[in-house]
């Protein structure tokens, strides 16, 4: 992309990126006000939760044979959108491709953001959440639910580790210049900064730690979406009973992964006017990646339903009939045209991967990755291969409840406050990772 | 195996459940008078019970309490363990079911479930569209592979020693995984307070029969193992008028038909009646066995059900 203006670069000094940077976090007028209405979010989907634990999991919309709902679903979801950290600052940081200084700290805070609440929505969806501690006392190591907890905690980790270490030089910097900061932040930029002062030996013992933990965490990511996969490929149900689950979900996590990064990009760029770090630049390559996982999506997607719609074995035909043209057709269809195959042909062309025309299509992209989720975990349990049978009504069909999408909409609100305090705390943007990829010179005092 | 009928048998009935007679007499004369009143009040299905001291009392069967003897402990244990040397079978004779449902009934009443509540549940079944539609009772198939207790986390549900799958609800997580790997459908929740919860929230766990049952953890058909240890069949199988069920230890080579009490080799049985397990397909081997519906000795008479529902 070399038609893209550049010259803007050239004014950039290290104190005016200092100040960019940090300006943001403490001058932001809207931030206060936002925090205080995902609060309040949380506070009252917090009492549809309370109902729930008072009056057991019958208040969804789940039932005997629809036994996983939006929960699952919704979890599926969260662990997809994590794998970007994995993609950004591993898959991309290791090739050692630079466009990805400015965003890899928020790829890294949305793999944290949502990799934690992913967690807790498990146990939004246990029975009896008391006795998660189960788990550890009575763990059982053939079950993959032990497998997803183990990875999950794991990749929490190294992402939380992902973000900190590389935002050493950065805090150093911060507990310098954010005069204005409560003693409660100028202690913990203080305690993580770890009095690092861009000595040459500093700076390579971080770098190398830095590279062996992105290393590390690609394995890590991978087992992430692929033993959340197997929990419903080692089933012998129709629709999940698919050797290929594991790779399927990594290539459609991707593509939630890659647009969820999009549409934080578009947000931080404008609301704390980052133009000239998060550039054009940075959304036309994003692009050209979306499109890239995009298309690796879509040939899973063939082989996933082309094969099975193929042979139409009996089970599969029902659950297939199903999605193609029966009752899940306008999700099914919706989530692969507007989440997928559209998004790949408008993207392809670059005028619609300026910020604001790929952040649009990126919505959609992240919509239809949810709505997929939905339809891949659904639909097959109202499919079992015994018929329905002498049940209420509401057994056979499955609508989420009021309460259910309640304590959805808490699980999400608590991602965006995560990602809020995080981007209210820690600079965004790398200050001395961008400055060192411009030759400009790093002075950071102790 | 055969359905006790003896005075030994009734006597256990009378230790086993909430009212002891003799003994403890002011107590029990009094709970005794209160169940009376209680069923004058609005009349209820009234059990027969001998007292030790030879009297026949009528007492309404909602006053009527099974009482745990053993500590939560001990029947924990045990029920871990199951029953040594045996190796339980059950046959279901698909050309006797005529849906009289009593199984489904004796089950719910058994193990404290709802009427939408299935351990065992009759299904109207047609294999293809001109195929002959019949009757399917299908309880948990207590498979020998069973795809359920591996992907439990906490080894909650368990197969024992004697090949019955049971759950554990004193451990149960209520992640549901298990429901999600049966492929057979016969894993229940308690979405809600179970049934009767407030009647028997005191009373002792009973691993072996599921009982009392616990909000957010999962229920299943576990052979009567309770019933089973006191040398009785299951609840279903003693239930059945038609003659369905055979039920039996395959070490033995021996199944009792649950109606009419003949028992039968049940290698033979499912040798000459083309007996076979229910989509064995998917390698689960289920210890139960189906023996097929030819030659029914009824016509189908229930609604079949649309076809959407048929698959």
């Amino acid at each position: 992309m070399n038609d893209l203006p550049k010259q803007k670069e050239t004014t950039l000094s290290f104190e005016k990126i200092k100040k960019d940077i940090l300006h943001p976090m403490q001058n932001h007028k809207g931030l206060e006000l936002w925090i205080v209405f995902l609060i309040t979010v949380i506070s009252v989907c917090g009492w549809a939760y309370y109902i729930q634990l008072k009056d057991g999991l019958g208040v969804t919309g789940m039932r005997d044979y629809v036994s996983w709902g939006l929960y699952i679903a919704n979890f599926v979801f969260f662990v997809a959108v994590s794998l970007v950290g994995m993609l950004i600052s591993s898959i991309l940081g290791l090739l050692r491709i630079d466009w990805i200084t400015p965003i890899s700290r928020i790829a890294e805070i949305i793999a944290v953001a949502f990799v934690a609440v992913a967690g807790l929505v498990i146990v939004l969806d246990m029975g009896r959440p008391d006795r998660v501690l189960n788990v550890m006392i009575h763990g059982r190591f053939q079950s993959p639910i032990l497998w997803d907890v183990t990875v999950i905690t794991t990749y929490l980790t190294v992402s939380a580790l992902l973000l900190i270490l590389p935002m050493i030089p950065d805090l150093a910097i911060c507990k310098k210049e954010l005069t204005k900061a409560s003693p409660i932040m100028k202690k913990l930029y203080n305690i993580l900064s770890l009095g690092y002062i861009n000595t040459p030996a500093q700076h390579k013992h971080l770098h190398r730690m830095i590279r062996t933990l992105m290393v590390l965490i690609v394995p890590i990511g991978l087992a992430i979406h692929t033993v959340t996969s197997w929990l419903f490929a080692a089933t012998l149900r129709n629709g999940w009973d698919t050797t290929i689950f594991g790779p399927y979900f990594v290539a459609g996590a991707f593509v939630a992964g890659s647009a969820a990064l999009i549409i934080a990009m578009y947000f931080f760029r404008v609301n704390y006017k980052l133009q000239d770090y998060i550039t054009e630049l940075q959304f036309d390559k994003m692009g050209k990646l979306l499109v890239a996982v995009c298309l690796v999506y879509l040939y899973f997607n063939l082989n996933e339903f082309l094969v099975p719609g193929y042979k139409m074995k009996t089970g599969d035909d029902i659950h297939l009939k199903e999605l193609f043209y029966g009752n899940w057709a306008i999700m099914f269809w919706a989530s692969q045209l507007l989440g997928n195959i559209i998004p790949i042909i408008l993207l392809v062309n670059n005028k619609f991967r300026k910020p604001l025309p790929i952040m649009i299509i990126s919505l959609f992209v992240l919509a239809g990755a949810w709505f997929k989720r939905y339809v891949i975990v659904i639909p097959t349990m109202l499919h079992p291969h015994l018929p329905i049978q002498n049940v209420p009504e509401n057994f056979v069909h499955y609508y989420p409840s009021a309460i259910e999408i309640s304590v959805t909409v808490l699980s999400f609100a608590l991602v965006l406050l995560i990602i809020t305090v995080l981007s209210k705390i820690f600079p965004v943007v790398p200050i001395v990772e961008t400055a060192e990829s411009k030759g400009i010179e790093v002075k950071i005092d102790a | 195996m055969k359905e006790e009928t003896s005075n030994h048998s009734r006597r256990k009935f009378l230790k086993s459940f909430g009212i002891s007679v003799g003994a403890a007499g002011v107590v029990s004369s009094f709970s005794l008078i209160g169940a009376a009143k209680a069923a004058a009040k609005k009349p209820a299905e009234m059990v027969n019970l001998l007292t030790q001291d030879g009297q026949l009392v009528q007492v309404d069967k909602n006053q009527l309490r099974p009482t745990v003897t053993e500590p939560l402990d001990e029947l924990q244990k045990r029920g871990r363990e199951g029953i040594p040397g045996k190796s339980f079978v059950m046959v279901i004779d698909l050309s006797k079911c005529r849906n009289a449902r009593k199984c489904m009934d004796a089950c719910q009443n058994h193990h404290q479930l709802r009427q939408d509540q299935h351990h065992i549940n009759v299904l109207q079944m047609q294999d293809a569209e001109h195929t002959a539609p019949y009757f399917m009772p299908k309880p948990c198939q207590h498979c020998d592979n069973p795809p359920c207790t591996k992907v439990c986390p906490v080894d909650a549900t368990f197969k024992r020693q004697d090949g019955i799958v049971l759950i554990d609800n004193e451990r149960c997580i209520g992640c549901r995984f298990c429901i999600a790997a049966c492929p057979y459908s016969a894993r229940i929740f308690q979405w809600t307070e179970p049934k009767d919860a407030e009647k028997y929230k005191d009373l002792t766990y009973n691993i072996e029969a599921n009982v009392p049952q616990k909000k957010g953890t999962v229920s299943k058909c576990l052979f009567s193992a309770d019933r089973l240890r006191e040398d009785k069949l299951p609840s279903c199988v003693s239930a059945c008028p038609n003659g369905v069920y055979y039920f039996g230890d395959q070490n033995e080579d021996a199944v009792t038909n649950g109606t009419t009490g003949e028992t039968v080799r049940f290698s033979k049985l499912i040798e000459d009646n083309a007996g076979y397990t229910l989509m064995e397909e998917l390698g689960t081997k289920p210890r139960v066995y189906y023996l097929p519906p030819k030659n029914r000795a009824f016509e189908f008479n229930g609604d079949l059900l649309n076809e959407e529902n048929l698959h």
